[in-house]
Parts: C-alpha cells; sequence; structure tokens
C-alpha cells in the first residue's frame, strides 16, 4: 500500500531527523526552472511522472522567476556553494554559464559517465549545437525549444484576398491590401530574436566573428551589415506607410496587437501557439519566417530560442547518476511528446518527432509541426546558432538602435554604427573578464 | 571651576549596539563590498577574478547609455521633485481651508501612499495602454498623437506622471502636518496686516514651511533616483530608445539581468557618490536659506 509506505517512510525520516542522508532515503535532485503559469504547472506534472516512475531519486522542481530571476538565483547560490543540480538557462545567457570554467558539467559527458549514453544525432538538427561548444560536445540539454514563426489572421487574409507571404518581397505585394481592408499588416514580439539572429540564420549570414563567438569570446559583433541595414529601412518605411505597428519591447503587448485583430500577421514563437489559440478569437494560421528573395533564393533553417538545463559542478556521484537518469526520463519519445503537446514547443529528439507523426498528431493540427519543420530545414555554415557574452546587454543595445530607427531619431546606418560601437565595447568586456 | 565629568560606562554603548550592527550589516559591509567588487573584473559564478584598478569607472563613464541614462535621471529627478512638491504643497494649502468634511478629504489625499510603486506603475501601464488605457485614448481624442511606445517624451511622460502621483501623498502628509503646525496668531496678525490671501502665502506660510519643503526636498531626490526603479520596471523598461532609462534601472538590468559585477558596481558606486554629493550640497548651500 502506497500511503503505508509513505506513513512509515515519514516516520522514519523524522526518527532520523536531520541525517537526511540515511542510506534508504531517495536521493534529492534539485531542478531550478523558469517556467511560470501553465508552463510552471507541466514542468510540476512531468517531476511528479518521474518521481512516480522510480523511487531512488526524488526531484524537485521550484520554480525562481523569469529567466533573468533563476539565473542570478543560480549565481548567487554557486557563490554560496549551495547550487542546485540541474538549472534552466536561457539563449542569452548561455555564453555567462558556459564560459565561466569549470561551472557546469557538460550533459555529454554527465550522462556518458553515469550509464545513459550519449548520441548527439538524436537530437533534431536545429537543436543540437546550439548549446554545444565549438567542437559540438553539448554542454547543457535543450528543454523548451522554440522557433519564430509567422501567425496571421485567416479572416483579414481572406478579406484582403491575399495569401500568407513566404518572402519579404510578398510582403511588401500584400501589405497596401491589408492596410485597405483596414489592418496593419505585421507586428513582431522580439526585433532582436527575431529580425536580427535569426535573420542571419535564415539568410546563412555570418553574424559575429570567431564563427559567430563558438571559437572564442575574442569576437567582434557583425550586424552592422548591408543586408541588415537593407532590412531596418524597409522595416521603417513599413512603419511609416502604417504596414508595420510597433508595440513596445514587452512580447505581450505586440502580441495583443494580434489578438484584437488590429495586426493581420504576427510574428512570434512556435511555443506561443498554445495561448494564442486561447486568447485568439479568430482562426489563425502559421507558416514559415519569411525571407529576401533578393538575399537568398532558398532559404535556411533558424535556430532555437528558449532554453537548456544545465548542471553544475560540485554534486556527488550518486546525486549526478540521478541528473542523468531524469535527462533519460525527460529526453524520451514519450515525455518529449506530451511537452511538445502540452506547450507548443518542439519536441528535440527525432524519436520523439516520430513518434508524434506516427500518433497523428500532426494531422489533426497541422500548425503544430511548422517550427519543427522549419528548424529541420537544411542548415547552413552560420545557422548553428551563436555564442556571445553579455548577450542580455547587447540585446539591450539592439533594442535601443531599433527604437531609434523606428522613432526617427537616428538614421539607420548611425543606429547600427552605435550599437556595434557598444556590443563591441560589452565583447571586449567580457573577453577581458573571462579570460 | 571643576568642569562636570560624566563616568565612563559600556551601557551606553549597549543600548546602541542592535542599530550599528544593523546599519553595519546592512548599510556598511554591502557598500564596501560593492567598492570592492568594482575594482574587478570577476565572471559570474566567481571563478576567476582580475583586479582592474579603474577600468569598471572608465567603461561606465566613456559608454553613451550612461551618459544619456545619466541625463535623463537629473532631468526626471528634478521635474518629479518639483512637481510633487508643487501640487502637494497646492492640495495642503486647499485642504487647510476646508472647514466641513475635511478628514474625507485628507483621507482621500493620502490613500495613494499606501500603493507601492511597482503596483502604481502596474495601474499607470494599463491606463497607458493602447488597447484599453483610458488616458492613452483620452490624450488621442484630444488631439495629441499619444504614442509612448515611439515618442521619447510622451514616454517621459508617462513615467514622470506615475511617479509625482504616487509621491504626492505623501508630501501632501507632511506639507498639512506642517501647515498646521504654524501658530494661529501668527496667521491671524498677517491676516490683519495683509488682505492679499496669495502675499500672506509667499511671506510668511511659505517660509515657515521651509524645514518641511527641505526635507521633502531631499526625500524626494532620493525617491527620484532610486524608488522610481518598481515604476520603470513596469512601465516603459528604459525604452523608447534608453530614453527614460535612470541610472539605477541600468545598474538593475547590468548587474542582475546581464551579471556583469564589475560594471553594475561601478555604476552603483557612482550613483552613491552622486547623491552623496547633492546632499551634501542641499545641507550647505540650501539648509542655510531655511530658518527653523
Amino acid at each position: 500500500m502506497k500511503l503505508k509506505q509513505h506513513i512509515i517512510a515519514l516516520a522514519a525520516a523524522a526518527v532520523v531527523g536531520g541525517s537526511a542522508s540515511a542510506s534508504f532515503a531517495a536521493t534529492e535532485i534539485q531542478w531550478w526552472h523558469a517556467m511560470g503559469g501553465r508552463l510552471g504547472e507541466v514542468v510540476g506534472e512531468i517531476a511528479d511522472k518521474y518521481n512516480a516512475s522510480q523511487s531512488e531519486y526524488k526531484l524537485v522542481a521550484t520554480y525562481k522567476g523569469g529567466y533573468e530571476d533563476t539565473m542570478t538565483a543560480g549565481i548567487a547560490a554557486f557563490r554560496a556553494k549551495n547550487a542546485p543540480h540541474i538549472i534552466q538557462v536561457f539563449d542569452a545567457g548561455a555564453a555567462t554559464i558556459i564560459n565561466a570554467k569549470g561551472a557546469v558539467y557538460p550533459v555529454a559527458d554527465l550522462l556518458k559517465e553515469h550509464g545513459v549514453g550519449f548520441n548527439s544525432n538524436d537530437y533534431i538538427s536545429g537543436v543540437r549545437y546550439f548549446y554545444a561548444d565549438s567542437d559540438d560536445k553539448m554542454i547543457g540539454l535543450p528543454f523548451n525549444s522554440s522557433t519564430p514563426l509567422l501567425y496571421y489572421n485567416k479572416a483579414a487574409l481572406d478579406k484582403a484576398g491575399v495569401e500568407a507571404p513566404k518572402t519579404w518581397e510578398d510582403f511588401e505585394a500584400i501589405a497596401p491590401k491589408l492596410k485597405e481592408a483596414g489592418y496593419e499588416a505585421l507586428a513582431q514580439s522580439h526585433s532582436p530574436w527575431i529580425f536580427s539572429e535569426n535573420f542571419h540564420s535564415r539568410h546563412n549570414i555570418q553574424l559575429a566573428s570567431a564563427n559567430n563567438g563558438y571559437d572564442s569570446t575574442d569576437a567582434k559583433i557583425m550586424y552592422n551589415n548591408e543586408h541588415m541595414i537593407m532590412h531596418w529601412t524597409k522595416v521603417k518605411e513599413w512603419l511609416d506607410k502604417g504596414w508595420y505597428g510597433y508595440y513596445g519591447k514587452a512580447w505581450g503587448d505586440n502580441q495583443d496587437a494580434f489578438v484584437q485583430g488590429k495586426v493581420a500577421m504576427w510574428l512570434g514563437s512556435s511555443g506561443s501557439f498554445g495561448g494564442l489559440k486561447k486568447s485568439a478569437k479568430f482562426e489563425f494560421g502559421t507558416t514559415y519566417l519569411p525571407y529576401w528573395k533578393s538575399i537568398i533564393d532558398e532559404p535556411k533553417g533558424t535556430f532555437i530560442g528558449g532554453a537548456a538545463l544545465f548542471s553544475f559542478v560540485g554534486h556527488s556521484d550518486e546525486e549526478y547518476k540521478g541528473v542523468a537518469n531524469f535527462f533519460e526520463f525527460l529526453t524520451s519519445p514519450e515525455s518529449q511528446f506530451s511537452w511538445h503537446k502540452e506547450t507548443g514547443y518542439v519536441p528535440i529528439t527525432t524519436a520523439a518527432y516520430d513518434l508524434a507523426k506516427t500518433e497523428g498528431y500532426y494531422k489533426d493540427t497541422p500548425d503544430a509541426e511548422v517550427g519543427i519543420l522549419q528548424l529541420s530545414q537544411p542548415g547552413g555554415e552560420w545557422t548553428k546558432g551563436y555564442r556571445l557574452g553579455y548577450y542580455v546587454q547587447i540585446r539591450e543595445a539592439m533594442y535601443k538602435a531599433y527604437e531609434n530607427i523606428l522613432t526617427g531619431n537616428s538614421s539607420v546606418p548611425d543606429a547600427f554604427a552605435d550599437m556595434e560601437k557598444e556590443s563591441n565595447a560589452l565583447l571586449e568586456r567580457f573577453h577581458d573578464t573571462y579570460n | 571651576m571643576k568642569r562636570v565629568q560624566f563616568e565612563r560606562s559600556a551601557v551606553p554603548y549597549f543600548f546602541v549596539a542592535p542599530q550599528i550592527l544593523i546599519i553595519v550589516v546592512f548599510f556598511l559591509w554591502p557598500a564596501a563590498q560593492a567598492i570592492y567588487q568594482s575594482f574587478l573584473l570577476e565572471d559570474a559564478f566567481g571563478i576567476s577574478s582580475q583586479f582592474v584598478w579603474f577600468r569598471n569607472y572608465e567603461d561606465t563613464i566613456l559608454n553613451f547609455a550612461w551618459l544619456q541614462s545619466a541625463g535623463f535621471t537629473i532631468i526626471f529627478s528634478v521635474l518629479v521633485t518639483f512637481f510633487s512638491l508643487a501640487i502637494a504643497l497646492l492640495l495642503a494649502v486647499r485642504a487647510n481651508e476646508v472647514l466641513h468634511g475635511s478628514s474625507s478629504y485628507k483621507t482621500m489625499l493620502m490613500w495613494a501612499y499606501a500603493v507601492a510603486p511597482p503596483v502604481a506603475g502596474l495601474m499607470g501601464n494599463l491606463m497607458f495602454n493602447p488597447f484599453v488605457g483610458d488616458l492613452y485614448a483620452a490624450l488621442n481624442i484630444l488631439g495629441w498623437d499619444f504614442n509612448q511606445k515611439l515618442d521619447a517624451f510622451d514616454a517621459s511622460f508617462v513615467v514622470i506622471l506615475i511617479s509625482v502621483w504616487k509621491q504626492v501623498s505623501v508630501n501632501f502628509i507632511f506639507f498639512l502636518s506642517g501647515l498646521q503646525s504654524i501658530p494661529k496668531g501668527v496667521m491671524e496678525a498677517a491676516t490683519l496686516d495683509c488682505r492679499s490671501p496669495e502675499k500672506r502665502f509667499w511671506t510668511i506660510t511659505f517660509p515657515l514651511l521651509a524645514p518641511t519643503t527641505f526635507f521633502l526636498m531631499v526625500i524626494n531626490i532620493t525617491y527620484a533616483f532610486f524608488e522610481t526603479f518598481g515604476i520603470i520596471d513596469t512601465t516603459t523598461r528604459g525604452a523608447p530608445g534608453g530614453a527614460t532609462n535612470t541610472l539605477v534601472y541600468k545598474v538593475y538590468t547590468d548587474g542582475f539581468l546581464g551579471a556583469d559585477l564589475g560594471g553594475s558596481s561601478a555604476q552603483s558606486v557612482i550613483l552613491m557618490i552622486m547623491v552623496l554629493v547633492l546632499t551634501v550640497f542641499q545641507f550647505r548651500f540650501i539648509e542655510r536659506k531655511v530658518h527653523y
């Protein structure tokens, strides 16, 4: 009887008291994550399922606030020699944790050394390298992975008599019609992520020296290039013509413009799917992130956003065994498929993707597959990802530059020159700090 | 003549010890840590660390974003202090004159005091929301092409308005009690000597309120410098183009979000020095004009 076991365990724990290291007690694995709201509930369910599946380890999932709060909590705990076993770190923070020499136990090593085994080819291509080092060794385990997609309001497009655009050239052709039909054609929720990082991936353009920053922290930003200047000159034109709406830095404010039916198309994350399904009172469709035909004929895949799970150093072998055991559970096709279904994040392994296909999930909800299809598009030289220090601040510098362009405060080349200068100063600081 | 001698005793030290301990633990020690940290380049996890003298200060001061932020902080603090003092004084003088139902007026004016800055920010954010915000709609109907997301002036207007609104009630309470402590006799004598209420206010009431005003000025500048953080964080987050990024918010984004400990420590030390200088200046030059 389960209940009886619990009572006995409780009583035993009470007797043993402080010395919880008693041999029969389950080894506790601490997991700090940044998934709030519905996502947090799903994480809780994962932990419950894992704990029910075995009795050797007890996984404790703790919500630590947003991505930045979670990382700061992890940093503070590590400095106090009290780090959790697993921490969720977002894309922009990856350089900070990976470059801190000896703060994390690379997940590829952790899995291999604790009897689980690891083969990076199990992971889908867009996900495989983002959190890897320059030798393609995976350091962090991709967890919630998403990619930018175009969502469109079907009724709005029908009213204007147009199709969702594949390229930005298409977009320029349909935007006037959407305007006539009473809509702003486009809004998007994360200009650094969608209109900069993935812009480079989609068009296979290098975004930073030193192999996009993977080879060395001694890197320089390369955003100040002709393609970006062209794109943002266009975006400013679109804004002035009433084809593009900017509702500020906050993700939700731009999404709201789409949900309220003010904007006909919106660039968001594949992970936004579930939320939109609930909030949008109209039928919407999903398609790939548009590209410029004038830059590239065959667009490349995008890279992922979201976050990965890292394991801190300094724990016992027994505990790492538990971490490896949990990671094995988490990457199993069943777990990945249910995570994919519940949240809209993409499954990270091909096995999980195959399972979703055989279960017929995409027959009922074809939109859910668009993200993973885009990630699986052919990769190029510059579609692996990027690894840049103080990237949170660099994104701030980018927001600043783009807002200065949109407000007309500075010309496009000036804004990019300022952004380049500020970003390179940050990268230099980072390089000097971490070497 | 024999001077009075007090016997030395450890007892008074014993009584002030808790207070001193609190100051040391919660103020001096962190401040010392910040100063120490500001001379280091250290990775976020504290694994490697090097002493770099004034590198962090140099990087801060030479950074255009920091200078822009410093400029905004000064304008912002001056405007917030001025308007929250002026409005509160006007309201206090008026409320002081009310005879019937005065306590309900006063209570209503004091209410906002209980609102925390982030809550004030969230409420403001809702009122200026482009889709459901009443103030946003009202301003646009009145012919102001208002859009705080794409206009630096409008964004500054939003953060200053909310910051002032939040602070007026605090100032109101102090001004009101200041007004009520002015002796009736003085006011009556003034009324006999001078018919113009305006002139009476500026020559009698206002100078008598000077200690209160001075105290509030110091408090309000500190408020504008530090406590408005919660309002910025819940409204503009420094946008657009860094136009509403105050220094303390920049310390937060660089240090807490961006994990640049040395840089943000240097920024906070500079901020500390700025406020220190400002306070010393106030006490030396403005306080002289205050008669207690």
